[in-house]
């Protein structure tokens, strides 16, 4: 039987995480090549619905990774991102959305090997909660060929 | 067909709904969830609330679904793939337990969907739908089948139409060929009525409050009225009345799309909506809240009757009932009729 | 009620306002809007214990602009409203007068914000015992509960939109659904759909929501709409110090921040 190999969606800040990423690449760091990652200028860009849409879409957990606080590349987007955060987890909870399934973390561009271990973690915790059946079948239950996955 | 008159004698038509279920039909009934009763699909008798008054949604679900799949689509490298809708494939289904105005209703739906073009989304989807509705014993105040031409033990529109008769009986009229089919079903638990019951007695009292034909013929004269603005103020402009109303068909086409895969979709809309009519130049034709208002009211009781022969409002009352603030159609109506 | 309609009247034949919105009798035992442009008709103004709309839904409309200088007929939620419009610049202070009538006793007139702020400090904004019980029987569900409450009651949806037209809140000229390049959230009334409209609805009033319960009423199939602003009042309050509705000059919650604000589940 083949392994469930989740899709994890990751919405990062260029400026802190993307560069992040990067050094844990280039710092040859192993890390799950399940993870597909959206560049953002900022976490105060990433809009709650997009989150939403991932999961539409197939995804089976996210990661949402920006700038620490006081580090903003534009000074506050972040502090903007992390009230929303807030707000929206306790909404999504309220709704019966699985927040395990979402990571929210921040990643400086010096922190290679924290990238690996927050895609490695969240992997690891994806495989074992499982796919997002529930979600999946919500957003599909009105086509039959128009919501497979479409990477 | 000549109408056949029979009698069922049992307290409950839970046996009716199962022989239909045996059948394999798909049933349609009044459920209680809550403080609300609505129409829903049951998967056995026991389910049905015979009891309420009316439901909130109509029966025009059935064959006009809130949501509905037009086409799906795939592009592929040299070509398109659709997946059309079968219009042969709509499951044989059955309305149990509506009333006479939710019946009705399908009399203006069909002339609609079956005017300038020949909808098969609904044409199909009422071929294969039975309404066996329950004459009313009880009306409310938001009540007015009888000023539209209707009332509570009207069979127009219905296939097969119960009315109690008594604690252990009901009156059972079969009204078309299709009610004829179906009843084949339970014939074998009915008995013939000899006694000739007057059904009259049995039937809500629901006094005319105004004259559809007499409204329709003023209502030409009326559109430059101050009424329109005054009467809808309060409105809010949601799409309650429209989406619960059995003979609405307004309809918007949606496309779903996700990288070259998509879904056409049919849905409920509303002439009540600010943007319902907002052309891309951004002009809007219908931008107070009356003017919309007013074409809500002419529609269903001056253009339809004049284009299509049909009387748009079955006097069902549900748009009031469900209107949060109260946008009272017999009461406004009453008002217009008035001037 | 009489001092009510004596207010209505004074207010009216002295031109100090040309148009008082307030509740008239409905049918049956229902309460609604009345629009009352002459001194006369203002007996027909009644405020019962029955469920009564939140009046700002009209404040921003055409109509009422062009009908010059305005009065309400406000409840608690409704005057909390106001103040929520003035802190998005919606409305100028002393530019409306509401009227806050309590079941046998004196009315009150308002005339600008501040006086509304501080009868709002000992006035009851919370929610009523009904809705506590019900948010708290949500919270004691496990998530995967929640969930099929949600759907469940989600599945009446028809996406009529009454939830949005009755809040006075959502004044937006074109809705997110409105907008189909590209089209956000679907109109549908399918699963997602429904799900995705309510959650974004609820996204857009956190902190501006005044908890009047009429996105829940307005609702034709009785969805307890009004639960998931609620569910978040707490968060709000505790941890961002904002409560919707209290002060004319208050900052929207989401576009404000504390370099320290406090949360438990960022890495």
């Amino acid at each position: 039987m083949q392994e469930f190999e989740p899709k994890i969606v990751a919405f990062v800040c260029n400026w802190c995480t993307y560069a992040g990423a990067d050094l844990t690449g280039t710092s040859r760091i192993k890390y799950s090549s399940d993870v597909k990652i959206i560049r953002f200028p900022c976490t105060g860009r990433i809009d709650f619905m997009l989150l939403m849409k991932a999961f539409a879409n197939g995804a089976d957990g996210i990661i949402v990774s920006g700038c620490h606080p006081n580090d903003c590349h534009y000074t506050s987007g972040n502090f903007h991102a992390r009230r929303r955060w807030i707000v929206f987890e306790k909404l999504i909870d309220f709704m019966g959305i699985d927040k395990r399934r979402i990571c929210f973390s921040w990643v400086s561009a010096a922190e290679g090997a924290k990238w690996a271990d927050i895609v490695n973690n969240t992997v690891a915790k994806i495989k074992e909660i499982g796919p997002y059946e529930d979600y999946k079948k919500l957003a599909s239950s009105f086509s039959e060929i128009s919501q497979e996955s479409h990477e | 067909m000549e109408i056949e008159r029979k009698l069922y004698k049992n307290s409950s038509p839970d046996a009716i709904a199962e022989r239909l279920l045996s059948a394999g039909k798909k049933v349609t009934a009044p459920v209680r969830s809550g403080k609300i009763v609505d129409l829903k699909e049951i998967s056995k008798p026991s389910e049905i609330e015979y009891n309420a008054l009316t439901s909130v949604q109509s029966a025009k679900k059935v064959a006009f679904p809130k949501v509905d799949k037009v086409v799906e689509y795939e592009v592929l490298k040299d070509t398109v793939n659709t997946l059309e809708v079968d219009f042969e494939a709509f499951p044989e289904q059955v309305l149990f337990g509506v009333k006479p105005c939710d019946a009705a209703g399908f009399i203006p739906l069909k002339a609609v969907f079956n005017w300038d073009y020949a909808d098969q989304f609904f044409l199909k989807r009422y071929e294969k739908t039975t309404i066996i509705s329950f004459a009313c014993p009880k009306a409310d105040e938001y009540c007015f089948c009888t000023s539209v031409g209707g009332n509570p033990g009207s069979t127009a529109g219905s296939d097969i139409q119960f009315t109690r008769t008594g604690d252990d009986e009901f009156l059972v009229e079969i009204i078309t060929p299709k009610g004829k089919t179906v009843s084949a079903l339970f014939e074998d638990i009915l008995v013939p009525d000899s006694s000739n019951i007057d059904k009259e007695k049995f039937l809500a009292s629901v006094p005319k409050a105004f004259s559809f034909e007499e409204v329709s013929a003023k209502l030409s004269s009326l559109f430059e009225s101050p009424v329109w603005e005054e009467q809808a103020i309060r409105c809010l402009g949601c799409g309650a009345c429209a989406f619960v109303c059995p003979t609405c068909a307004c309809f918007d086409l949606q496309d779903e799309k996700n990288s070259g895969k998509g879904t056409r979709l049919k849905l409920w809309d509303s002439c009540g909506y600010s943007a319902f009519t907002v052309h891309t130049s951004g002009h809007n034709p219908r931008e107070s809240q009356g003017e919309r208002w007013r074409q809500r009211v002419m529609h269903k009781f001056s253009y339809m009757p004049h284009r299509l022969d049909v009387r748009g409002c079955t006097g069902c009352g549900r748009c009031s009932r469900s209107c949060p603030v109260d946008m009272n159609i017999k009461e406004h109506i009453t008002q217009i009729d008035s001037l | 009620m009489s001092n009510l309609i004596e207010t209505a009247e004074e207010l009216l034949q002295k031109n100090k306002v040309n148009l008082i919105i307030g509740y008239e009798k409905g049918t049956g035992s229902k309460t609604r809007p009345v629009f009352i442009r002459k001194a006369e008709d203002a007996k027909k103004l009644v405020f019962d214990n029955n469920q009564k709309q939140n009046l700002v839904v009209y404040l921003l409309r055409s109509e009422v602009k062009k009908a010059g200088k305005t009065a309400f007929v406000a409840t608690v939620p409704a005057l909390r409203s106001m103040l929520q419009l003035a802190s998005e610049c919606q409305i100028k202070d002393k530019e409306l007068i509401a009227i806050h009538a309590r079941d046998n006793q004196d009315v009150i007139v308002f005339e600008d914000f501040k006086s509304i702020e501080e009868f709002l400090t000992t006035a009851d904004t919370g929610f009523t015992a009904v809705e506590s019980e019900l948010l708290a029987k949500l919270m004691a569900m496990t998530v995967s509960e929640r969930f099929d409450f949600w759907t469940s009651e989600f599945e009446k949806c028809i996406k009529c939109y009454a939830c949005r037209a009755a809040c006075p809140m959502c004044y937006c000229g074109r809705c997110t659904t409105e907008c189909n390049q590209p089209q956000w959230v679907a109109p549908a009334s399918h699963p997602l759909g429904v799900f995705e409209w309510h959650l974004m609805r609820a996204m857009h009033l956190t902190g501006r929501c005044v908890n009047c319960s009429e996105c829940a009423t307005a609702c034709p199939v009785d969805i307890p709409l009004n639960l998931l602003t609620y569910s978040l009042m707490e968060t709000l309050e505790t941890g961002f110090g904002a409560k919707a509705g209290m002060k004319a000059d208050a900052k929207y919650a989401l576009s404000v921040y504390k370099p320290d604000d406090k949360e438990s589940f960022i890495q």
